[in-house]
C-alpha cells in the first residue's frame, strides 16, 4: 500500500514540476511588475537608481489631491475616462441587437456575408484604425474631397483635430472595430435557444417582433448581464492605444484617457513616480469594482461571474 | 435542448430562427418594413466596414497625383503597381516587416505549445497543487499592476531594446489555456486511462494522443495568438528605442506622420535612374502612407475569411455542446 501511495504522490509532484517552469515565468510577467508600485513611494529621478532615491512615503499620493494643478489635470481626465465608459457602456446593447436582427435576416448568403465583413475590423490594430481614419478624414482624406466637391464646404473640416466631438469619435470608432464581433457571441447564444419556445410562440400566432420581444430577448438577457458586469468591472481600463494614436496637440484634452494619461506622465513628461502612484490606485479600485460588481452579480442573480 | 442539437445535425439550418417554421409567419406590414430596414442597415454596415480598406487599395494602384488630391473614390484610375515595388526602398521597412513576421511566427509557436500543455496539465486531477496553481494563473487575467510598473520592472529585466521581450510576455496566457483546458476535459476520460494501463507516461499520451485530438482549439489559439503578435504596437512604444527591434505596426504609425520625408527619399532614389518620373508614379506622402497600410494589413485580410469560418463555427459547437 505505502508504495503505490508513495508512488502516486511522486506522479503528483512530478506533474507539477512539469509546469513549474511556466509558473514562474507567469510569476515574472504578471507578478513581478507589482513591485513596480515600490516606485511610488520614492521621489525616482532616472538616471539615479531606486536604491539612492529619497523615499517620500505618501507624498505623491497627497499631491494628488492637494496640488491645485494635478487635481484639475485629474479631474478632466477622470472626465474624458468617465465619459468614454460611460458611452460604452451605454451603448453595450447594440452587439446583442444587431445580433437578433442578423438571426432575423433570412438570406443566408446575405446573412454570412454580412457577418464576414462586419468581423474584419476586429483584427486590425489601432495604429491601422488610425490609418485608415486618416485617409477617410484627413484634410485631404475622402470626407473632405467627396464635401468640396459638392460644394458643401470651401476650406476642409478638421475632423481628427475636433476637441468637442472626441468622446463620440472615440465611441464610432470602437463601436465600428468590434460590433460585428461582440454579436458573434449573442449568435451562439440565439442557436441554444429551445426550438419548442419557437415553435409553441408561433402555433400561439405570435408576430416575429412578439417572438423577439418574448423569446430571444429574455433568453439573451443573462448572457447580456454577464458581459455588461465585465465591461463595468473595467470602467476604468480603457486601455491606451486606441486613445495614443488618435491623440495630437488639439484634442489632447479631451482625449486622454487614465491609462494614456499615466503614459504621457512617465514617458512624455518624467514623472515616473506620480505615474507609479497613478497606477497603483488605479489598479486596486479595479479590483475592488471587480468583487463589487460580482457580489451584486450573486446578490442579483444568484451566479458570480469570476 | 435535444430538439436543439437535432435540428442542427439533421437539417442543418440554424434554429431559433422563423425561417426555421413551416408554420406561415404572420407577416404584417410591420413586419415586412422592419424587414425592409434591417436589411439596409446591415448593407450600409457591411459597407462602412469594407469601405475604408477598399479606398486605400484602390488608392494604391492609382495614379498618385490623382490619389493625393482626393480623385480617386470608387474607381481605380491610372493603375501602377509601382508604389509596391518602391516602398521597401525605404530604410528600415524591411527590417521592420522581419521583426514582424518573425515574432508572429516565433511567439505563436511557443505560446500554442505552452497553452496546449498547460492546458493539458492543469486538467490533470493529481497534479500537485492543481487547484492553487490554476487559480495563481487565471486571477492574472483579473489585475494588471500598470503600464508604468510594467515598463519599470521590463527595464529591471534588461528585456528593453530585446527581441525576447516580444515573446516571452506573451507565452503564458490565462485565456488561451482556459479555452484548452475546457477543450480537454470534454474527451472522454477514459482515453488517458487506457493509456495509463497500457504503460504509457504522461508525455507519451499528451504528444502522442491528445495533442492530435485537440488540434481545433489549437488552430482557434493559433489565430488569436498571430494576431496578437501582428498587431502589436504597446510593447514596441514602450520597450524599443533601437529601430532595427521596430515593428511594422510601430513603423507604419510613424510614417503617418512623417510620410513627406519619406516620399522625398524614395523619389531621390528612383531619379537616379534616366527615365523621367512622371506625377503618377512619384511618391507622395499619401501613397507611402497607404502603401504600407496595405502591407501591414494584407497577411490579416489574406487569412482571414480562411480563419472566420473556422473560429464561427468553434464557437457555435461550443454552444451547442453547452
Amino acid at each position: 500500500m505505502k508504495l503505490v501511495e508513495s508512488s502516486k504522490r511522486s506522479v503528483s509532484i512530478k506533474k507539477f514540476i512539469y509546469i513549474l517552469p511556466f509558473m514562474a515565468l507567469l510569476g515574472v510577467f504578471a507578478y513581478y511588475p507589482l513591485y513596480g508600485w515600490v516606485y511610488a513611494f520614492f521621489d525616482y529621478m532616472p538616471p539615479i537608481p531606486l536604491s539612492k532615491s529619497p523615499f517620500v512615503g505618501l507624498m505623491w499620493f497627497r499631491s494628488l489631491v492637494e496640488n491645485q494643478v494635478k487635481v484639475g489635470q485629474l479631474l478632466q481626465v477622470l472626465k474624458n475616462t468617465f465619459g468614454m465608459s460611460g458611452l460604452n457602456i451605454l451603448f453595450s446593447w447594440l452587439p446583442m441587437v444587431f445580433a437578433i436582427f442578423l438571426n432575423e435576416i433570412r438570406n443566408m448568403r446575405f446573412r454570412k456575408l454580412v457577418q464576414t465583413v462586419t468581423t474584419l475590423p476586429n483584427f486590425i490594430s489601432w495604429v491601422l484604425v488610425y490609418s485608415l481614419a486618416f485617409s477617410m478624414f484627413s484634410s485631404e482624406g475622402m470626407a473632405n474631397s467627396l464635401l468640396k466637391d459638392m460644394g458643401l464646404v470651401t476650406s476642409p473640416v478638421l475632423f481628427l483635430q475636433s476637441r468637442e466631438h472626441v468622446w463620440i469619435t472615440m465611441w464610432a470608432w470602437y463601436t465600428w472595430k468590434s460590433l460585428g464581433w461582440s454579436a458573434i457571441m449573442y449568435i451562439a447564444a440565439i442557436t441554444g435557444i429551445d426550438d419548442s419556445l419557437y415553435e409553441a410562440a408561433h402555433v400561439d400566432g405570435a408576430t416575429r417582433m412578439q417572438v423577439i420581444r418574448h423569446i430571444t430577448i429574455p433568453s439573451l438577457l443573462p448572457t447580456y448581464f454577464v458581459l455588461l458586469m465585465l465591461q463595468i468591472a473595467s470602467f476604468l481600463n480603457n486601455g491606451m492605444e486606441q486613445y495614443y494614436v488618435f491623440q495630437n496637440a488639439f484634442n489632447k484634452e479631451t482625449i486622454q484617457v487614465l491609462d494614456l494619461f499615466v503614459f504621457n506622465l512617465a514617458m512624455g513628461g518624467g514623472s515616473y513616480s506620480v505615474s507609479a502612484a497613478i497606477s497603483m490606485l488605479k489598479s486596486i479600485i479595479s479590483v475592488v469594482l471587480l468583487f463589487a460588481v460580482n457580489g451584486l452579480s450573486k446578490l442579483f442573480r444568484g451566479e458570480s461571474i469570476v | 435542448m435535444s430538439g436543439n442539437k437535432a435540428s442542427l445535425a439533421a437539417n442543418g439550418k440554424i434554429p431559433g430562427t422563423t425561417a426555421n417554421n413551416k408554420i406561415k409567419v404572420n407577416n404584417s406590414a410591420a413586419d415586412r418594413t422592419i424587414s425592409a430596414l434591417t436589411y439596409i442597415l446591415f448593407a450600409l454596415f457591411a459597407f462602412i466596414c469594407m469601405y475604408p480598406f477598399y479606398y486605400i487599395i484602390i488608392n494604391t494602384i492609382s495614379a498618385n497625383d490623382l490619389s493625393a488630391n482626393g480623385n480617386i473614390l470608387f474607381i481605380p484610375k491610372g493603375i501602377h503597381l509601382k508604389n509596391y515595388t518602391d516602398v521597401f526602398k525605404i530604410p528600415g521597412l524591411w527590417d521592420a516587416t522581419k521583426v514582424s513576421v518573425g515574432r508572429t511566427l516565433l511567439g505563436t509557436a511557443l505560446t500554442v505549445g505552452a497553452s496546449a500543455f498547460l492546458g493539458f496539465m492543469f486538467s490533470q486531477e493529481d497534479m500537485w497543487g492543481r487547484k492553487f496553481w490554476y487559480r495563481f494563473t487565471i486571477i492574472t487575467m483579473y489585475f494588471n499592476a500598470g503600464i508604468i510598473p510594467w515598463y519599470l520592472t521590463m527595464r529591471n529585466l534588461n528585456l528593453t531594446n530585446n527581441f525576447l521581450a516580444y515573446i516571452l510576455p506573451a507565452i503564458v496566457s490565462p485565456f488561451f489555456i482556459i479555452l484548452v483546458k475546457t477543450f480537454v476535459e470534454s474527451t472522454p476520460r477514459e482515453l488517458q486511462q487506457a493509456a495509463e494501463i497500457d504503460g504509457a507516461g504522461i508525455m507519451t499520451f499528451f504528444f502522442r494522443i491528445m495533442l492530435p485530438i485537440i488540434k481545433p482549439i489549437l488552430a482557434t489559439v493559433a489565430i488569436f495568438a498571430a494576431v496578437g503578435q501582428w498587431n502589436a504596437f504597446q510593447d514596441t512604444l514602450l520597450l524599443v528605442t533601437e529601430s532595427k527591434l521596430y515593428s511594422l505596426q510601430f513603423i507604419l504609425y510613424n510614417y503617418i506622420n512623417q510620410a513627406s520625408s519619406l516620399s522625398t527619399l524614395v523619389n531621390l532614389q528612383n531619379s537616379g535612374s534616366t527615365i523621367m518620373q512622371s506625377l503618377a508614379t512619384k511618391q507622395t506622402t499619401t501613397s507611402v502612407r497607404m502603401t504600407v497600410t496595405i502591407i501591414v494589413v494584407f497577411p490579416i485580410i489574406l487569412v482571414y475569411p480562411i480563419f472566420q469560418r473556422f473560429f464561427v463555427k468553434g464557437i457555435m459547437i461550443g454552444a451547442v455542446k453547452g
